[in-house]
């Protein structure tokens, strides 16, 4: 077999096409798995044990299967309980609800790294609990969170390829079938893989960036 | 005689089984500086920090300048918790100042000291910096007031956390060990403001092992050991003829290190 990019460079224009549908279910479920995953850490950190205990359960399930199998049980398995979803958004909601499970434990543990007396100290000065999370908790605890979540974003955009079984016209279904097409199996492979580099490396460089912005109050011993 | 700053009666706090405070009763007098002292585990910074509502006494009932903070206590002792948009606004009365200094690391000086005038008081933002501005001259840190909390000593990080609790204007300070985690060198200047606190004659608690502070600083002395309230009295009863034999002992650990000269 000979090694002959050219075959996938003359599909270049749905090859893009694709790459712009993993670039933008990773953003979507980046954000929302964030932003979910946020409301529950707050949900199971001030909403009692009957908050606590039926999420904590969830975030253990969605963190202790296969997303492969979780997507399949949302796309084959849905229609069964009135929840006959598209490719798209069966695999932006799969993907969503799968972030937000670790993003939710990304922000517990950033939570609990707050020293008490942070908190104690905003209560005394009159901040109710609605300002103490969003004036102190939150941007405290970004630069703690930060690494670790900028690492499940990377997850997440390498989690989009697995949308292919389901038919989302994601990058890795697009790019395989035209190597399916024209028999360039390892070129469509290899090519698959830079694109997927190139993307974690960008995102990799962007959180480096944040890191240094917020380093300038690197938290003292206090 | 006029109302008490605090007023705290019979104030128990157990920790699970453990027994803390073992029915306190203690008038902090307005306008005067009151020392809580005794050994580690005596419970002095657990009676401040109920005074601070950062800890729920499980039974009794703390009084600031008349008003009950907390949980109201019936005759019967059903106690039933306060609102707490109530306790919000007792408590701002009271400034309270940590052993940790515990300011807010993602915020410059003048950042913590202007917050909760902003999103407290919603103060516009040039009359809160104005006003964190000048309780920043008044602790001698105006240099400072871009600087984050990393970047300043631990006696200008408490300095900064004098002033956060000062610019809301409270009638009462709360001082918990405030110099207990400074360097020697760095003690002086957190003394000195409290001096000069002191000496405008700020309702001040303060829980501390200077023991030279509370005898030149202090106007009530109450010492505590194992949970209960062994004596309250002047300066003068409690340093030069302690009658009481635990207390003795207590001070003269103190004066065994060499602190007799001040004292």
């Amino acid at each position: 077999m000979i090694f002959d990019v050219n075959v996938i460079f003359d599909q270049l224009p749905a090859i893009l096409r694709g790459a712009g549908v993993t670039i933008l279910l990773w953003i979507a479920a980046t954000i929302g798995g964030a932003f979910f995953g946020f409301l529950v850490a707050v949900g199971r950190r001030y909403g009692g044990r009957l908050v606590n205990l039926p999420l904590g359960f969830c975030v253990e399930i969605l963190r202790g299967t296969p997303f492969l199998i979780q997507i399949f049980l949302l796309y084959y398995g849905g229609p069964f309980i009135g929840l006959a979803l598209d490719p798209v958004p069966a695999g932006l909601m799969g993907l969503t609800v799968y972030g937000a499970a670790y993003y939710s434990e990304i922000f517990r543990s950033g939570f609990a790294a707050i020293p008490v007396g942070h908190i104690e100290a905003a209560q005394c000065v009159g901040l109710t609990q609605g300002q103490i999370i969003r004036r102190i908790l939150l941007p405290e605890m970004t630069m703690l969170v930060l690494p670790p979540s900028v690492n499940m974003a990377v997850i997440i955009l390498k989690e989009t390829a697995i949308l292919s079984i389901i038919t989302v016209p994601e990058l890795t279904l697009t790019v395989s079938a035209i190597g399916s097409q024209q028999y360039a199996f390892v070129e469509s492979l290899f090519l698959l893989a830079l694109i997927y580099w190139a993307l974690v490396e960008a995102a990799g460089r962007l959180g480096h960036l944040a890191e240094t912005r917020l380093s300038r109050y690197r938290f003292s011993q206090s | 005689m006029s109302l008490p700053a605090i007023a705290v009666k019979n104030l128990v706090k157990q920790f699970g089984e453990t027994t803390v405070l073992h029915g306190i009763d203690l008038d902090i007098p307005q306008g005067k500086v009151s020392c809580l002292i005794g050994p580690s585990g005596s419970g002095k910074s657990t009676l401040l920090r109920c005074m601070a509502f950062l800890e729920e006494a499980t039974r009794g009932t703390i009084t600031i300048d008349g008003e009950v903070l907390g949980f109201s206590e019936s005759a019967q002792g059903v106690r039933e918790r306060l609102p707490a948009a109530t306790n919000r606004a007792i408590r701002s009365r009271i400034g309270m100042v940590f052993q940790q200094f515990n300011l807010w690391p993602h915020m410059t000086a003048l950042g913590n000291v202007s917050e909760a005038l902003k999103t407290v008081h919603k103060m516009s933002r040039k009359d809160a910096e104005d006003l964190a501005m000048a309780q920043l001259v008044k602790v001698g840190l105006e240099s400072r007031a871009g600087h984050y909390p990393a970047q300043l000593s631990g006696g200008q990080q408490q300095r900064v956390a004098i002033a956060r609790a000062l610019a809301l204007k409270p009638k009462i300070m709360l001082f918990d060990e405030p110099t207990s985690s400074l360097d020697p060198e760095l003690t002086g200047e957190v003394l000195n403001v409290m001096r000069d606190l002191a000496a405008e004659g700020m309702t001040m608690v303060v829980v501390s092992h200077e023991i030279g502070f509370a005898a030149t600083v202090g106007q009530q002395i109450s010492f505590l050991d194992q949970g209960k309230l062994l004596f309250t009295g002047a300066p003068s009863d409690v340093f030069r003829k302690p009658r009481n034999p635990r207390l003795e002992q207590f001070l003269d650990t103190y004066l065994d290190r060499g602190a007799s000269m001040l004292v």
